[in-house]
C-alpha cells in the first residue's frame, strides 16, 4: 500500500527512540503516530504517514516546486514560441 | 488539507496539460507503478488530459493485488484455526482465495480483525496473551518500515504470541521483469513515491542505464502526476534515460536511512511468487532467521498447496500493463467489487477496481429539476 497522508505533529512523546511518537493532526482528526523513523521531526512539522508511522517530514521548501517548475516551464515555452516567430 | 488541497488546482492542471501536448511529437507508453497513482489518474481523469500519442500503463504497484492466491489460503487456514486473532489491513479481506476469503472465515465466526496499523496488531497481543496473534504483513518498501518495527518490538519486549505471514515484494525486480519481458512496451516509468520515500531512488539508476528508460519518481496528487509526466515525456523526446525526482517535498535520493535500517535487521530478500505474473527472483522480503519465531507460516507449520485460478481473470494482464480492465469479458459483469474473480478488482489501488469506480457510468449531462432547487431554496 502506497499511500501516506500528511499531518502536523501536535506533540511528541517517549523518550525511547522505538517508541516515540506523537499526536499528529490530519486535518481536525488527531491520531497517536509513531515517530521513531522521524528522529529530527519537531512539533509543528508536517510528515507523511502510512499505516500508523511518520516515514519522512514534509521538506516545506519543496512543497511549491511543482508550481516553480510549471512558471519556469512555461516561461521557456513562451520564449521558444517568441524565437520561432 | 495542506499538502493535498494545492496539488488538485484545476489551472494548473490544464497548463501542465498543454504543454504536455506541445512537448510530444511522438507516441510514447509509460507505465505508472504504483496503484494509488492509478487511481489518481483514473479518478481524476488525468490520462484523458493527455495527448492521444501518450498511453498509460498501470503498473503492478498493488501489494494486494500480486499476493499470491496460497499465501491468501495460508492466511484463511490460519484464520480459520480456534484461539487465533487474524488482523489484516481491510483490502485483503475480500481477495478471492480458492473457494471464499477472509472476510467469509469472519462470517463463519473466526476472530478476523481489520487494523490500521501492524502496532495495533501488537497491542492485540499484548492484551490477549492467551490468544495467537497473526499480522497479514502485505506491502511495498513503504509497509516494510511498519511491518519491520511491529517485529522488532515484539522481539524486544517478548511478546511471544504474535507472528506475522508475510508477503511483501520490492519493486526494483518487479521493473526489471516487465522490461526484460519480450512483449514490453513500456518506455518509460513514473516511480512510486512513497515506496522511494523510504529507499531512495539510488537503485533504479542501473535499471535507468541498462534498459535505457526515464524513471521519475512521481508522486500521487494530480499535478505530481502530470508533472511527472511531462518530466519523462521530456527525457523521451531528448532521447534521455535519467531518474529524476518530481517528488521533492518528499523524497529524497538516499531515502529514509532509519527506516532502511530496521528494514535490513529484520528483513532479508527472498525470492516471490507474483499472483497473476508468477516467480521473481530476489523480488521479496523474508524474516531473517533471527526473528523466525515471529513467522506465521512457521509457527503455524501451514503446507504450501497450489491452486488454479479464474479462467476469465486476467488480473496478471492488468498487472503487466498489457491490458486494460475494460478489455476483460467480466469486467462490470461477472466481475464487480461485491463479487470480484480477481485481487485488482479488490484492492483500494487496484486498477480494475479503479476503472469500476471512477468509468463505468459517463454522465452526459446533469440536470437539475426546477422543483427541487426551488424547495431547497424555500
Amino acid at each position: 500500500m502506497c499511500l501516506a497522508v500528511p499531518g502536523k505533529i501536535l506533540s511528541i512523546e517517549g523518550s525511547d527512540p522505538l517508541l516515540r511518537s506523537g499526536k499528529v493532526d490530519f486535518s481536525g482528526i488527531v491520531k497517536q503516530i509513531n515517530l521513531a523513523y522521524v528522529p529530527d521531526a519537531k512539533v509543528g512539522d508536517y510528515v507523511l504517514v502510512h499505516v500508523g508511522f511518520a516515514i519522512n517530514t514534509i521538506d516545506e521548501s519543496e512543497a511549491l516546486q511543482v508550481f516553480e517548475y510549471l512558471r519556469q516551464m512555461g516561461e521557456l515555452a513562451e520564449l521558444e514560441e517568441n524565437d520561432v516567430k | 488539507m495542506k499538502f493535498i488541497d494545492e496539488y488538485r488546482d484545476g489551472e494548473a492542471a490544464q497548463r501542465y496539460a498543454r504543454m504536455i501536448h506541445r512537448l510530444t511529437t511522438r507516441e510514447w507508453t509509460i507505465m505508472e507503478v504504483c496503484g494509488g497513482q492509478t487511481h489518481s489518474i483514473v479518478k481524476f481523469g488525468i490520462d484523458e488530459l493527455l495527448p492521444k500519442q501518450i498511453t498509460l500503463v498501470h503498473g503492478p504497484g498493488c501489494p494486494v493485488c500480486v499476493t499470491p492466491l496460497e499465501l491468501i489460503e495460508k492466511a484463511i487456514e490460519i484464520a480459520s484455526r480456534p484461539g487465533v486473532i487474524f488482523c489484516s489491513f481491510g483490502d485483503m479481506l475480500r481477495v478471492p482465495g480458492n473457494s471464499k476469503d477472509l472476510l467469509s472465515v469472519k462470517a463463519e465466526g473466526g476472530d478476523v480483525r481489520i487494523v490500521y496499523s501492524p502496532l495495533d496488531a501488537l497491542r492485540l497481543a499484548q492484551e490477549n496473551t492467551e490468544r495467537q496473534v497473526v499480522f497479514f504483513a502485505v506491502g511495498f518498501e513503504t509497509t516494510a518500515p511498519a511491518n519491520a518495527m511491529a517485529v522488532f518490538q515484539a522481539f524486544q519486549q517478548k511478546v511471544r504470541n504474535f507472528s506475522i505471514l508475510v508477503s511483501h515484494v520490492l519493486v526494483p525486480p518487479a521493473m526489471e521483469a516487465i522490461l526484460s519481458s519480450p512483449s514490453n512496451r513500456v518506455q518509460g516509468f513514473l516511480a512510486a513515491g512513497h515506496v522511494c520515500t523510504v529507499m531512495g531512488y539510488k537503485e533504479y539508476e542501473p535499471i535507468a542505464k541498462k534498459y535505457q528508460v526515464p524513471i521519475v519518481v512521481t508522486g500521487f496528487e494530480p499535478l505530481d502526476i502530470l508533472q511527472g509526466v511531462y518530466m519523462c515525456i521530456r527525457q523521451l523526446e531528448n532521447r534521455q534515460a535519467e531518474v529524476e525526482n518530481q517528488y521533492r517535498r518528499a523524497v529524497q535520493r538516499k531515502g529514509n536511512s532509519t527506516a532502511q535500517n530496521l528494514i535490513q535487521e529484520v528483513f532479508r530478500i527472498v525470492h516471490r511468487k507474483w499472483r497473476g505474473v508468477g516467480q521473481i527472483d530476489h523480488s521479496g522480503l523474508g524474516l531473517h532467521e533471527k526473528f523466525a519465531d515471529f513467522d506465521a507460516e512457521r509457527r503455524f507449520g501451514v503446507a504450501d498447496q497450489s491452486f488454479e485460478e479464474s479462467p476469465e481473470c486476467m488480473s496478471g494482464l492488468v498487472l503487466q500493463g498489457v491490458k486494460k480492465p475494460f478489455e476483460c469479458s467480466a469486467f462490470g459483469s461477472r466481475c464487480t467489487p461485491e463479487h470480484p474473480l480477481g485481487a485488482t478488482m479488490v484492492s483500494s489501488e487496484g486498477a480494475c477496481a479503479a476503472y469500476y469506480r471512477y468509468r463505468r457510468i459517463r454522465p452526459t449531462e446533469v440536470i437539475i429539476p426546477q422543483q427541487r432547487v426551488d424547495a431547497h431554496e424555500a
